[in-house]
């Protein structure tokens, strides 16, 4: 201890502490302190940097699904659209069928019609040509069975035998 | 390359211990071991000129190497004169009519033939005027400190013009300053606290790591193997931790809390006493592995020149190189363990209350 106490300068004491406050202070301010803001800010970059891209990774997951969401939705669109459309040509076929069987069957019944009627027309037609001809022929066939007196009287007489008077 | 290179620092702390030790190798053996002895004496003492190295010529002239550093005394007004004036402490310096002589790495004023008088325990009666010198220690401190200030504010500066990345020596330190904030501050001291004394840390760490790897170099500057300097350390984390101290940390100290009151009565004189040892420690743990350090290193290699034979000196440079190997190991586990206890202190200071008891 003695020997400690022999050894100890005062002046190297002075010396030792006037240097190193000195210095303490001075590195603070041209050192330590940018030195530490420098790394701190540094580190702050890194973190919000790491942070941000987590999040870009985070959106374009949501962007990917929202894309195969997107899509998913178009597929199933189509395939209504598809089955919608292949519903409607079959529709419209299953339509057309119908109106041309219905289209048809008018226009038989049409004919049938008409060709019933224009039978009747023909029938009523020849039944007058044929009465026509009947008086004709019955005109001609008194004519000529009426031709003398004689016949005539036999036939008035023939007549009024059947004409009997009730 | 790194490693090559730490070898090389090596290798040349060697050479250096080795050519200044060489001084006098046809001296007889007695002498030898007097003289290594005294030389680490010496070594491990605050010195007013920085020597290199130093010869005695073929006319038993001894001659020294390395540069004198100014002295300043405080005897009557100021006295400021250079070191070389004492002839490294052989003869008498004379400045405005007032002697001054060295004994024992100390100056004592002096009549002009240089005589100091002894009491019966050896020690010096004459007037030891006030001591200011820049000493090889102080000029290693200047060193250090303008060593730090142009490397961290180097890399302070690459930051700004290298768009918040280190450049250079910083790639190397930036880790380290990292280290001490991440591992040895936030855990001791606390998220919330931790910044007040980011400063202090870090200049701590740095100039106790650098002062004690200068001491490895063949110069052998022993600056934090100094009392006074390890004193001064230690005494600026004692003023921190107790200005900065909290309510809870004086409470703790006083007035236990969570102890019956005769506990509390009996513990408050052993905290208080707790309060100068801790920073004591620091001081001392310092201040002897340091010392004993080179104590030990430079043994080992005085061992090969008292050997002088290819075995045992080859045995004494193996085990040199061990030792200083551990040496660097101990220069960061030192300045480590001083950050650290301080960085614990603080931590002590501005401990936030909690219910749990102790």
């Amino acid at each position: 201890m003695e020997k400690l106490l022999e050894e100890f300068s005062l002046g190297l004491f002075v010396w030792q502490s006037l240097a190193f406050v000195i210095l303490l202070f001075l590195l603070k301010k041209y050192a330590w302190k940018p030195i530490l803001d420098a790394v701190n800010e540094r580190e702050q970059g890194i973190r919000s940097a790491l942070e941000s891209a987590e999040k870009a990774k985070r959106d374009l997951e949501n962007l990917q699904s929202d894309n195969e969401k997107l899509l998913k939705e178009a597929h199933i669109e189509r395939d209504a659209m598809l089955k919608e459309a292949r519903d409607m040509k079959n529709k419209m076929i299953e339509e057309a069928k119908e109106e041309a069987r219905t289209e048809a069957s008018k226009l038989m019944q049409q004919a049938q019609q008409a060709i019933i009627t224009e039978k009747q027309t023909a029938i009523a037609d020849l039944k007058s040509q044929v009465a026509l001809l009947s008086i004709d022929i019955a005109q001609k066939v008194l004519q000529a069975e009426l031709s003398n007196d004689n016949k005539q009287e036999l036939y008035v007489e023939s007549l009024l035998k059947d004409a009997k008077i009730n | 390359m790194y490693r090559v290179n730490k070898y090389s620092v090596l290798l040349a702390l060697f050479l250096g211990f080795t050519s200044s030790l060489s001084a006098s190798t046809d001296a007889p053996q007695g002498d030898k071991k007097a003289e290594i002895k005294a030389y680490i004496a010496h070594h491990l003492l605050d010195s007013y000129d920085f020597s290199l190295t130093s010869y005695t010529d073929d006319q038993g002239q001894h001659h020294y190497i390395g540069f004198p550093l100014p002295v300043i005394l405080w005897d009557d007004g100021l006295k400021i004169f250079s070191s070389s004036k004492f002839h490294h402490g052989e003869s008498v310096a004379e400045v405005g009519g007032n002697y001054y002589a060295i004994d024992h790495n100390k100056i004592y004023k002096t009549d002009a033939e240089g005589t100091i008088k002894y009491d019966d325990q050896n020690h010096a009666t004459n007037i030891k005027p006030l001591d200011f010198s820049l000493t090889k220690s102080v000029f290693m401190i200047l060193v250090t400190c303008t060593l730090m200030f142009f490397l961290f504010r180097g890399l302070a500066r690459s930051y700004g013009s290298n768009k918040g990345i280190a450049q250079g020596a910083g790639r190397f330190f930036e880790p380290i300053v990292l280290y001490i904030r991440d591992e040895i501050a936030i855990p001791n001291i606390g998220e919330k606290h931790y910044r007040r004394y980011m400063s202090y840390l870090l200049t701590i760490f740095f100039f106790i790591w650098f002062l004690n790897i200068f001491g490895l170099t063949p110069f052998g500057v022993n600056v934090t193997g100094n009392i006074a300097i390890t004193f001064s350390l230690a005494l600026l984390t004692f003023l921190i931790t107790n200005f900065t101290g909290n309510k809870n940390y004086w409470k703790h100290i006083f007035w236990m809390p969570g102890v019956p009151v005769p506990m509390k009565i009996i513990l408050a004189p052993i905290e208080l006493l707790g309060v100068f040892i801790k920073p004591f420690s620091l001081l001392i743990r310092l201040y002897a592995n340091m010392q004993a350090g080179h104590i030990v290193l430079m043994s080992l290699i005085g061992l090969m020149f008292i050997f002088k034979s290819w075995l045992g000196s080859t045995l004494s440079f193996g085990l040199a190189f061990a030792i200083s190997l551990i040496e660097v190991l101990v220069a960061l586990l030192q300045a480590y363990i001083f950050t650290m206890l301080s960085a614990l202190y603080f931590g002590f200071a501005v401990e936030e209350h909690h219910d749990e008891a102790h």
